[in-house]
């Protein structure tokens, strides 16, 4: 049985989700959450639509340390702006490979990482950015860093009767680039069978983020500074970081294949991100 | 409308929704989990719309709303309250639209039940990028599937519509 309301502001969302006792899905583009729905025929849910509360904050809103994605920036809009391309190319890359143009249409940024899909495509350009995601509840709101929000494969740390109201990625520092990739069986609407993003400082200080070889996307930790040109160096630095990896064997790939891919993608990651080509 | 209440209620048009679709006023009385393609296609009867996989996977549903393309199995008709939806009928109100007779011209319509969806990204596609490569085409059709095979041919179709176009302005 489903069940639909249009809550008017934000306030009134959280009453619609406490009186759902548990029930309540917060609704925004619903290319995953509809899909879920129609699966589970018999499950009750009540479907809250934020899309149209008044005091949500806008889709994209840039401050001078910060740009402030709302729930409903939808991927389509990240791959127009060439100010965000700059700052967060590995973001926009994602976003631009997430289903199709009619999904990128109404996908929300936010609503993927809530699915917290061990395979979500934004997820790990989003942890080498750092961003944090801000939580609003009854008590007010709250924030945190998105590798903590990540609990388990569909787990986050918004609990029920919470609703996610902001993403934050601050603006890199001048020097930071960030690269993704991305590996899937085909190239139209597939999830992917290993995703890598890396964020590369103008020391060569390296971090990735690593999409379906864990339960949830991971954040490594960073690395020594070193000259991304050097093919030897690169490839240290990546077999130390992906050490983390530890992927499943399902549909999608075998757990050694997501290793070597593991591995292969993050050094595309790596040079994209410091803009070197890769040596054939 | 009765959205407080948490217990199921018996009757299932419990949502009116007002929107405009090809132009026209339509209301609706659907039940919460109605989603757009059926509400298209059982409600108004607009039967261009094609119901294929329904998960969002296939693009056979595609529509415009408030111009923008989506899959309308994957929007639900409550959420378009005061939205604006345009369909493969409404793309040909005046007969067959260019791209329409493209697809007819080139042999990409073998079997028919993608075509509806695959002319109206190709004509959300033609709007945003009046001269869009192949390689473009290719992306932004990804999300629509032929299980005829017909791609090469509906490439070409969209380029010679495109090509039609850009000689008129």
């Amino acid at each position: 049985m489903v069940q639909y309301c249009r809550p008017r502001d934000l306030s009134d969302a959280l009453e619609r989700l406490e009186e759902a006792n548990g029930r309540g899905r917060v609704l925004v583009g619903g290319t995953d959450l509809l899909v879920h729905v129609r699966r589970q025929p018999t499950e009750p849910v009540v479907l809250i639509d934020i899309k149209t509360a008044s005091d949500l904050p806008p889709a994209v809103e840039i401050t001078d340390e910060l740009v402030r994605f709302g729930p409903t920036a939808v991927m389509s809009s990240l791959a127009v702006d060439p100010q965000l391309r700059a700052w967060f190319p590995a973001l926009v890359d994602a976003s631009a490979v997430v289903g199709s143009v009619a999904i990128r249409n109404r996908a929300s940024l936010i609503g993927n990482i809530c699915n917290a899909s061990p395979a979500c495509d934004t997820a790990p350009a989003l942890l080498v950015h750092d961003a944090r995601v801000t939580i609003l509840s009854q008590d007010g709101t709250r924030s945190m860093p998105l590798t903590d929000f990540f609990l388990a494969p569909g787990r986050t740390a918004c609990a029920s009767g919470e609703l996610v109201i902001a993403l934050d990625v601050p603006i890199p520092a001048n020097g930071f680039r960030s690269g993704f990739q991305r590996l899937t069986r085909r190239r139209g609407v597939d999830l992917a069978t290993v995703s890598a993003a890396a964020g590369v400082t103008d020391r060569g200080v390296v971090t990735l983020g690593l999409g379906a070889v864990a339960p949830t996307p991971l954040l490594t930790a960073e690395s020594a500074p070193i000259d991304c040109a050097d093919a030897d160096q690169v490839a240290a630095v990546v077999d130390e970081l992906t050490a983390v990896a530890n992927p499943i064997s399902d549909v999608r790939a075998g757990r050694e294949y997501r290793l070597a891919m593991t591995r292969v993608l993050a050094k595309r990651a790596v040079l994209a991100a410091a803009q070197i080509e890769e040596a054939s | 409308m009765s959205t407080n209440e948490v217990a199921p209620t018996n009757h299932l048009s419990d949502h009116q929704v007002t929107l405009e679709v090809n132009e026209q006023a339509v209301v609706l009385n659907v039940p919460a989990h109605r989603t757009l393609l059926d509400g298209l296609r059982d409600e108004l009867c607009l039967t261009g719309t094609k119901k294929c996989c329904a998960d969002g996977e296939c693009g056979a549903c595609t529509v415009f709303l408030d111009g923008v393309l989506v899959n309308s199995c994957l929007v639900l008709c409550v959420e378009t309250e005061g939205q604006s939806v345009t369909t493969i009928e409404g793309l040909s109100t005046n007969g067959l639209s260019d791209l329409q007779e493209e697809f007819l011209n080139s042999g990409a319509v073998q079997c028919g039940v993608c075509i509806p969806g695959q002319v109206v990204a190709a004509e959300g596609l033609l709007r945003t990028n009046p001269h869009a490569s192949a390689t473009e085409i290719r992306d932004a059709m990804a999300g629509n599937l032929c299980r005829c095979a017909g791609y090469e041919r509906i490439v070409q179709a969209i380029q010679v519509a495109a090509g039609r176009r850009v000689e008129i302005t």
